[in-house]
C-alpha cells in the first residue's frame, strides 16, 4: 500500500481540532498550553507534507517549518513563566480563578 | 551573497542600533548615570525617527525589493514605519515618570528593549514580502508585547492580563499559521507575489477556508469583533503606558500589515471572498465596540472598547480598497496615534498622581486640574470627530475613501459608521460632561504633573490641531500611496 499525503494530512487536522477543542475546554492553564502546541505542531505537519508530497523541488515548507518550531518553543517558554508569575500570585493555575477582570 | 542589500533596511538597521546602544547602556553603564536611560532612549529614537523622514521627503527613500524578493521597501512603507516611530517617541516621553517611579526602576531597560524590539518585529511584518518573514516579524511583534503587559511585577492584574493575552496571541497565530500552510499546500510558495498569480482566477472551498483563518489570524492582533474579547481585559491589567502602545502602534502596523496581504496576496479574491467577510466584521466591530463602551466606567476599559470600534473605521480604508483608502488608512491611524496617546496621557498622569482610573473619580476634574481636562477634552473631541479637529478629517477622509469604491453596498456600510459615528459621541462627551458639567466634589486634588507628561501632552495636542488643518499630511501621503507598488494591486 502506498502512504499517499491524505495520510498525513487528515491527522494533521485532527490534531489541530483536538487542539481547538482542548484550548476551547480545558480548565488548567498548562493543559491549555498544551492544547495550543497541538495546534501548532498541526501546522507544522502540513507545511511538511505540502512540501514532501506537492513541491518537492524546493524547500519552502521545510523551512517555514524550522521558524514555526522555534518560534513555537519561545511562545511556551513565555507562557510559562508567566503562569509561574500566576501561580505565585494566586496559588492555583485555573483558568477560571482570572476573573479579576471582566466586562 | 550581496550584503548591500542590507543598505535597503535603513529603518530597521536605524533601530537595531538604537536597541544595540539601549541595551549596553542598560548594562555596562555605572550606576550613577542609570538616571539618563530614559532621556537617552528617547534622543536615540527621535534621531533614528528623523532621519527616517529626511529618507522619505528628500526622496530618497527608493523603492528596492531585496534578499530575492523577501523584503521591499518603498516610499509608503519608510512613512508608515516613520509614524509608528513618532508615536514610540511620544510613548516614550510619557513613560517617563512611570519608569522612574520606585518599583519600575530597577526594570526600566527591559522595558525599552522590550518595546523596540516589538518594534522592530512590526517593521518587518510590513515590509516583508514572504510569508515566512511576515510570521517572525508578527511573533517578535506580539510576543515581546505579553512579557511587557506583564511588567508590574507586584500587581496580580497585570499578570492577568498577560496570561489573556499570550494564550490568545498563540491561538491566533496558531490558525493564522494553518491558514498559511493551506495557502502553501494551494499555491507552493509563501512569495506574496506569486500566490498572487498562482491564485488568480482560481477558486476552491479550501481557499476560502484559508483566508478566513489567515482574516482571523490578524483579527486577533487588531481586535476586530468576534476576535476582540482580549482587548478589554488586557488594557485594563496592562501598565497604563503599555496599553497605550497596544493600542495605538500595535493596532496601527497591524492595519497597514492587514492591507498589504489583503491588497498583495488575496487581491483577485477582492469581491468573491473577502469583501463580504470584511463587511461582516466592520459593521460588527464598529457596533459593538460602540455598544459596550457606553457602559464602561474604568477608563482604561472605556478607551479599550472606543479602540475596538476604531479598529472598524481603520478597516474602511482597506475595505475601499483604492489608493486613496490606503492614503486615508495611514492618515487615520497618525491621527489615532495623536489622539488617544493624549486620552492616555491624561489618564496615566492622574494614574501616577493620584492612583485613580474610574470614570466616576474625573467628575468636577475641570475645577481641580482645568488644564489636563481641557487636554481630555480635545483628545475626546478628536476621537468623536468633531469638526476643527483632526479626528474629523481622517474620518472624512476615510469615509469619502469608501465612498469612492462606487458600490450600493459600500454606501449601505459608509452609512452605517456614520450612524455609529453619532453612538461614540454620545459616550465620548459622557467623560466630557462629567469633568465639565457635573457638580460634584473632586475626589482627584490639583496636582501639577512631571514636566515630561506635559511635554507630551504639549505634543499629543499640538498635533491634535495641527494634523487636520495643515493639509500637507494628508496630500503627501496621497502622493506617496499613489506610486506604491502595492497601488497596481488596486482596483480604481
Amino acid at each position: 500500500m502506498e502512504i499517499t499525503a491524505i495520510y498525513y494530512l487528515v491527522p494533521a487536522l485532527i490534531m489541530f481540532c483536538c487542539g481547538v477543542y482542548g484550548f476551547i475546554t480545558r480548565k488548567n492553564m498548562i493543559a491549555m498550553l498544551i492544547s495550543l502546541e497541538l495546534m501548532l505542531n498541526a501546522v507544522d505537519i502540513n507545511f511538511v507534507v505540502f512540501n514532501r508530497f506537492f513541491y518537492p523541488e524546493q524547500m519552502e515548507g521545510m523551512f517555514f517549518t524550522l521558524f514555526a518550531i522555534a518560534i513555537a518553543a519561545a511562545e511556551t517558554a513565555l507562557a510559562i513563566a508567566i503562569i509561574i508569575n500566576i501561580f505565585r500570585a494566586a496559588k492555583n493555575i485555573d483558568v477560571r480563578s482570572l476573573n479579576e477582570m471582566k466586562f | 551573497m550581496d550584503y548591500s542589500q542590507f543598505l535597503s533596511m535603513k529603518q530597521e538597521i536605524a533601530l537595531l542600533v538604537v536597541f544595540v546602544l539601549v541595551f549596553f547602556y542598560d548594562t555596562f553603564m555605572p550606576k550613577s548615570t542609570q538616571k539618563g536611560l530614559p532621556v537617552f532612549t528617547i534622543v536615540l529614537t527621535l534621531l533614528a525617527t528623523v532621519a527616517g523622514f529626511c529618507t522619505c521627503c528628500l526622496g530618497t527613500a527608493d523603492s528596492v525589493v531585496s534578499f530575492a524578493g523577501m523584503y521591499e521597501t518603498t516610499p509608503v512603507i519608510a512613512a508608515i514605519k516613520g509614524i509608528l516611530n513618532v508615536g514610540v517617541v511620544i510613548v516614550l516621553i510619557q513613560s517617563i515618570k512611570w519608569a522612574g517611579s520606585d518599583s519600575m526602576v530597577v526594570r526600566r531597560g527591559e522595558f525599552y528593549e522590550l518595546l523596540l524590539t516589538t518594534l522592530f518585529g512590526m517593521y518587518l511584518m510590513i515590509s516583508a514580502r514572504h510569508f515566512l518573514l511576515f510570521v517572525i516579524g508578527l511573533e517578535c511583534a506580539s510576543l515581546p508585547l505579553a512579557a511587557m503587559v506583564a511588567l508590574d511585577k507586584y500587581r496580580y492584574e497585570s499578570h492577568e492580563a498577560a496570561v489573556k493575552y499570550i494564550l490568545t496571541a498563540v491561538f491566533s497565530s496558531a490558525i493564522f499559521m494553518m491558514g498559511l500552510s493551506f495557502v502553501y499546500g494551494l499555491t507552493g510558495s509563501l512569495y506574496f507575489e506569486d500566490i498572487y498569480f498562482a491564485l488568480t482566477g482560481k477558486m476552491s472551498t479550501l481557499l476560502v477556508v484559508a483566508l478566513t483563518f489567515v482574516i482571523s489570524g490578524i483579527g486577533f492582533k487588531l481586535s476586530l469583533v468576534p476576535f476582540h474579547l482580549w482587548t478589554a481585559d488586557v488594557y485594563q491589567g496592562a501598565p497604563t503606558t503599555v496599553t497605550s502602545y497596544l493600542s495605538v502602534i500595535s493596532k496601527g502596523a497591524a492595519a497597514f500589515a492587514f492591507l498589504v496581504i489583503l491588497a498583495q496576496v488575496f487581491g483577485s479574491l477582492y469581491s468573491e471572498v473577502w469583501e463580504g467577510i470584511l463587511y461582516a466584521l466592520i459593521i460588527l466591530t464598529i457596533t459593538v465596540g460602540n455598544l459596550f463602551a457606553i457602559r464602561q466606567r474604568n477608563m482604561k476599559r472605556f478607551l479599550a472598547f472606543s479602540s475596538i470600534s476604531q479598529a472598524g473605521y481603520i478597516m474602511l480604508g482597506v475595505i475601499a480598497y483604492n489608493t486613496m483608502g490606503m492614503a486615508a488608512l495611514m492618515y487615520y491611524i497618525l491621527v489615532y496615534i495623536f489622539s488617544n496617546l493624549a486620552a492616555f496621557g491624561v489618564i496615566s498622569a492622574i494614574e501616577n498622581a493620584t492612583g485613580k482610573v474610574s470614570m466616576d473619580d474625573y467628575k468636577g476634574l475641570y475645577r481641580t486640574n482645568p488644564r489636563l481636562s481641557f487636554c481630555m477634552m480635545l483628545a475626546m473631541f478628536s476621537l468623536a470627530g468633531i469638526p476643527p479637529f483632526a479626528g474629523f478629517f481622517s474620518k472624512f477622509f476615510i469615509f469619502t475613501s469608501a465612498i469612492n469604491n462606487g458600490s450600493i453596498a459600500i454606501y449601505v456600510l459608509v452609512l452605517i459608521a456614520l450612524i455609529n459615528t453619532i453612538i461614540s459621541l454620545y459616550y465620548y462627551l459622557l467623560v466630557v460632561k462629567a469633568m465639565f458639567i457635573s457638580e460634584d466634589e473632586c475626589v482627584i486634588p490639583h496636582f501639577r504633573s512631571a514636566c515630561s507628561e506635559r511635554i507630551g501632552l504639549w505634543i499629543t495636542v499640538a498635533g491634535i490641531i495641527l494634523l487636520g488643518i495643515v493639509s500637507c499630511f494628508y496630500s503627501s501621503l496621497l502622493d506617496m500611496a499613489s506610486v506604491s507598488s502595492i497601488g497596481m494591486y488596486f482596483i480604481g
